[in-house]
């Protein structure tokens, strides 16, 4: 049991972005990967979900034992993977609610619906942790959101869906230092020893409030370093020139 | 002279079901005025509906504006041209009582009827199992219960038999016959359709309600309403529409005309689903007089082409007229569809209200008209039209023409364009929810704040006929 992802190729049209990349996460873990800018973050986040702008050109990814790179987005959804979007979409007219229900309902046999009385009593418990107003139920999803009720929002619907891996794409940047406290405990109540967690940021900051068992660095499309939570320490303070890939170290 | 056919039972390998479930029974009709529209064929309708003379000779009337009158290419669609008028059949009638059981129905059609939520009794009818058959209109239980309040609600032929001195004084006012080359086609050919009469004061609780449906290939529909409201009364109609899909094109064209007198309210209600060969081109316009409210809440899905601008004429001081429409249109489908509100009283309010959605090849236009006299002062009018395109190649345009003459009046108008992101979609299915799914989510939000307009069974039954057309639209 774990999501594992095996020498991963990935490119846009002309440009290629992850140049090998290897990284396994168990369930009950928290991996962090920093890295600088256009180093391939963000792209990883995407790829693992199955974004048609980019395009494997081999490797593997394993959840669970299962294949994903040839499942739909939605299926690799209803897998158990889950991604903390770094820039929310708007959805105009859609409630919450109905937003929320709706993916529920996706995980459900053909037919069958939610109970809503249990939904709402869970949706609220989850809202009251993340100190969101009861008015964001019946609110369109994200529209006109500030950028932390955004990054709250996703963290709400991480916690309503249960995934057993969750990514979080950057979700400590636009937040202010008291919705990245309220991020992080929701966060942090989801660590389990049922579910994995990889976390992308830029800053140190953030893995203060959800420690993460490993760090590790990405440069060029591939992981160059990896380490425990004073990893980051380190590069808060001395940033990426110096880190060198050691996988390339090793082989010279 | 006419001849009714034998009677005959329908054989269950009578039915036709093509593999995308669409279906229709065999025919049977009694009264069937053959194909194309000559001075005979009128005649034939009048002599089978035995018309007064004056109705009789507005037919013939109307036959010879329709002949004259050339067709609107100049500023509509060349696919108007398309339509061969001696090729369909311009009134059929009266079909034997027919002898088939819900059993005969083919369980694909069940099937959607199912997943639509149309309830027990309705699905019977609309499988054509039960009730009317063609171009009458069939009226639910509530009739009798309104009759007790005075109400009239009958079909046209009998409003223009039975209460002539209603009828007549406000039949073809709203709408002349010579307004368009369609509502003259009506005015030679209509049948069927409601007449309307709420006494001074009656508040009708209930919306009144009628089903039309297309039940014989290559056969215009043509039905005609009037709806007069009196003094303080208040009435809601609603007309749904659904029609099996036949292979040839099939002409559809309506006249509906409402009166609201003084401090009167109606609002008119349609849901269409017309299959994707019929050309819907439908003339409908309500006069509002003082303090009168005329509201036109208007949903189009399908059809091939579809022309409606419901329009209101606030003739009374203080008068309101209102449009909301919702149209989508799929691949080979287009929705032209609008509104024209037209003040000619002071602090009259108009306000219109359209979103259409356009799905692959699908094309929406949107058409209004707003005009204010100079001599007028205090009116008021609001205009948005929101377009929601689906995948690259759809189509949208808008054609506003607001003609305001002084400078006493307010106007508004707002156009907005949107489409359905890729990364939209990527993030809806990134919470499990597939493509269809995603884009029936996306799409129910662009008119969620419109569809609350709609009554209830109705805004749920547009909700799934837009999962339907989605599910249709993706790979």
């Amino acid at each position: 049991m774990s999501l594992e992802i095996k020498a991963l190729h990935a490119q846009i049209p002309g440009r290629e972005i992850l140049k090998g990349l290897n990284l396994t996460i168990n369930p009950g873990e928290v991996h962090a990967i920093m890295g600088p800018n256009g180093s391939g973050k963000s792209t990883l986040s995407k790829v693992l979900c199955g974004h048609d702008d980019y395009e494997v050109t081999s490797g593997e990814v394993l959840l669970d034992g299962e294949n994903i790179l040839d499942m739909a987005v939605d299926a690799r959804s209803r897998a158990g993977l889950f991604l903390a979007f770094q820039y929310p979409h708007e959805i105009p007219g859609v409630s919450n609610a109905n937003f929320l229900r709706a993916a529920l309902k996706a995980r459900l046999p053909k037919g069958e619906d939610i109970d809503a009385v249990k939904f709402y009593k869970q949706l609220y418990s989850r809202m009251d942790a993340l100190e969101m107003d009861r008015s964001f139920t019946s609110r369109s999803v994200n529209e006109g959101f500030s950028g932390g009720e955004k990054k709250r929002n996703e963290i709400l619907q991480l916690m309503m869906l249960e995934p057993k891996y969750a990514i979080l794409d950057e979700t400590d940047s636009g937040l202010d230092i008291d919705a990245l406290k309220i991020v992080s405990r929701g966060v942090n109540a989801m660590r389990s020893e049922n579910r994995g967690f990889l976390v992308i940021t830029h800053y140190q900051r953030l893995l203060n409030y959800i420690q993460p068992d490993i760090v590790h660095v990405l440069k060029d499309g591939r992981i160059v370093k990896t380490g425990g939570k004073e990893l980051s320490l380190e590069l808060e303070e001395r940033g990426y020139d110096w880190v060198t890939d050691e996988s390339l170290a090793a082989a010279a | 002279m006419v001849t009714a056919p034998e009677p005959v039972d329908t054989d269950i390998s009578d039915i036709k079901v093509d593999n995308t479930g669409n279906f229709t029974f065999p025919e049977r009709n009694k009264f069937d005025s053959g194909f194309g529209i000559t001075e005979k064929t009128v005649d034939f309708i009048a002599d089978v509906k035995n018309d007064p003379d004056w109705i009789r000779e507005f037919r013939h009337k109307a036959l010879k504006i329709f002949q004259d009158k050339p067709m609107p290419t100049h500023w509509a669609t060349k696919d108007l041209e398309n339509i061969k008028f001696d090729e369909f059949r311009y009134y059929l009638s009266d079909g034997q009582k027919p002898k088939r059981s819900w059993d005969d129905v083919p369980d694909d059609v069940k099937k959607t009827f199912d997943r639509l939520g149309i309830p027990e009794q309705e699905r019977k009818f609309l499988a054509g199992v039960e009730a009317q058959y063609d171009s009458e209109a069939a009226y639910s239980n509530i009739k009798a219960a309104v009759a007790e309040q005075g109400v009239i609600f009958v079909n046209s032929t009998e409003g223009l038999h039975n209460h002539p001195e209603i009828f007549r004084k406000w039949f073809g006012k709203v709408i002349p016959t010579g307004d368009n080359k369609f509502s003259a086609l009506n005015s030679a050919v209509f049948s069927g359709g409601s007449f309307i009469y709420v006494p001074p004061g009656v508040k009708v609780k209930h919306p009144l309600q009628a089903y039309f449906r297309i039940n014989s290939e290559q056969f215009g529909q043509f039905e005609r309403t009037l709806i007069i409201a009196d003094e303080g009364a208040e009435v809601m109609y609603m007309e749904g529409c659904t029609a099996p899909k036949f292979e040839t094109a099939t002409l559809h064209s309506a006249v509906v005309e409402l009166v609201a007198m003084k401090g009167a309210k109606i609002q008119y209600v349609t849901v269409q689903n017309w299959s994707s060969n019929v050309f819907n081109l439908v003339t409908k316009r309500g006069i509002a007089h003082e303090d009168a409210v005329v509201k036109w809440i208007d949903c189009n899905i399908g059809s091939r082409l579809t022309m409606k601008y419901p329009g209101v004429i606030m003739k009374g001081k203080r008068a309101r007229g209102e449009v909301i429409s919702i149209a989508l249109a799929n691949s080979g489908q287009h929705q032209d569809t609008g509104a024209k509100m037209v003040h000619a009283a002071d602090d009259t309010t108009s306000n219109v209200i359209s979103k259409s959605i356009s799905i692959g090849q699908g094309r929406s236009t949107y058409r209004g008209l707003v005009h204010i006299p100079k001599h007028l002062k205090g009116c008021k009018n609001n205009t948005e039209c929101d377009a929601l395109l689906i995948n690259s190649n759809s189509h949208t345009d808008t054609y506003p023409a607001i003609s305001v003459r002084g400078n006493q009046h307010s106007t508004q108008h707002e156009a907005s364009v949107s489409q359905v992101s890729a990364d939209q979609i990527f993030y809806l299915m990134q919470r499990g929810l597939s493509e269809a799914e995603a884009m029936s989510l996306s799409v129910n939000g662009f008119i969620n704040d419109l569809a609350k307009e709609f009554p209830m069974e109705y805004s749920v039954e547009l909700k799934r006929l837009i999962d339907l057309e989605m599910e249709g639209s993706v790979g």
